[in-house]
């Protein structure tokens, strides 16, 4: 068992790094889970003009200068995606990888990306479909699996898939728009706009894992996570702020509730302690 | 009740009689390793049931014959027979739901 934390924050951007920022202010130890830096679409952005006494920077050398103030306060960053959060009454656990973190409190910041799923994903999920090369892959050595690769890492993914003795056929996100994955019982093909594909597994690796899949039974509002004013979810010990929680898509919005997410999720270990 | 390592020599034996739950894991899944103590403490807390965990990375074999495509998978077995099968992390209250 890895180290355990207060608040486990998952997402690296404006959100939560502002909760992680609140969260030590607080005297909590916080990690920040989080793709790369790169991968997200703040990044991209060219240059923001409603964020208080930053006008006129990128995307990039903000998200830059904010992840600065992390390495400052030495508030620990892991890279990678979180495959599976289970409750445990009054802690969490939560896998990364093959990692796994322990906390009290969970924030999830997780940006404006909630996947969609593709017909077919959640009937077959576990039953040919999977979310983590790394934890499925040695089931499927031999055999014919698909990959849909939608994060920035999911190149590396399939080349490990391929190393183990996967047979790979690899879809980038531009060589296909419309996917459906079929079969009964369990998977037997991917039909990728229109074309099908006799596979027994699919492996879609996206950057962010849908809520509603890490945590079965939390309540969505339109694709987004239901919180109340002080950024309670529906389960009780998880708190969301930022593009996750819905519109407005700004940093603004999300710096606030990454901040009051922090207080109650504090508030919410003082109260579960005693 | 002590929780038994399943392999191809105790697998069939064990589970022939009477109530099984069986997790399927290995060393390199993340979410096995949040699953793991939780059949422990399900085992500890009953000895209705027996339990048994099997590396299928070491027993393929098991893991073809009952189909595991995912990890963590748990079957609950009656007498030999599947009664129940649930793939993904699942908590103490559902395991224990797979045998009512």
């Amino acid at each position: 068992m890895n180290e355990t934390y207060d608040i486990l924050i998952l997402g690296g951007g404006p959100g939560g790094i502002s909760a992680a920022l609140t969260a030590h202010a607080r005297g909590r130890k916080a990690l920040i889970v989080s793709n790369e830096a790169g991968t997200s679409a703040l990044w991209k952005a060219h240059r923001i003009d409603n964020y208080p006494g930053l006008v006129g920077m990128s995307g990039a050398q903000m998200l830059t200068a904010m992840t600065g103030d992390l390495k400052k306060l030495e508030i620990p960053v892991v890279t990678g995606r979180v495959t599976g959060v289970m409750a445990m009454g009054k802690s969490f656990m939560v896998s990364v990888g093959q990692d796994v973190y322990m906390a009290s409190a969970l924030i999830l910041a997780t940006g404006s990306a909630q996947p969609k799923a593709y017909p077919g994903e959640a009937e077959l999920l576990g039953r040919g479909v999977s979310y983590c090369a790394t934890c499925d892959g040695m089931l499927y050595r031999g055999k014919n699996v698909a990959v849909i690769g939608l994060s920035a890492d999911a190149a590396e993914e399939a080349d490990f898939l391929r190393g183990i003795g996967c047979k790979v056929e690899f879809f980038d996100k531009n060589r296909a728009k419309r996917y459906e994955i079929r079969g009964e019982t369990s998977v037997t093909a991917l039909a990728a706009d229109g074309a099908e594909y006799p596979v027994d597994g699919v492996f879609i690796l996206r950057d962010t894992v849908a809520a509603g899949v890490l945590l079965p039974g939390m309540t969505m509002e339109d694709n987004h996570i239901a919180v109340d004013r002080s950024m309670r979810t529906s389960v009780p010990g998880v708190f969301a702020a930022g593009d996750c929680t819905g519109r407005p898509y700004q940093i603004a919005k999300a710096v606030g509730e990454g901040n009051i997410a922090a207080l109650s999720a504090d508030a919410y270990i003082k109260e579960n302690q005693s | 009740m002590s929780v038994l390592e399943l392999t191809k020599e105790n697998f069939s034996q064990t589970i022939a009689s009477g109530d099984t739950l069986v997790d399927f894991w290995a060393t390199w899944c993340g979410p096995c390793k949040m699953q793991s103590p939780i059949v422990d403490a399900f085992a500890e807390k009953q000895s209705a049931v027996k339990v048994g965990k099997v590396n299928v990375d070491e027993n393929m074999d098991i893991a073809k014959d009952y189909g595991i495509m995912s990890i963590p998978t748990l079957i609950a077995f009656r007498d030999g027979e599947i009664l129940n099968k649930k793939i993904g992390l699942s908590p103490i209250e559902e395991i224990e739901a797979m045998f009512q």
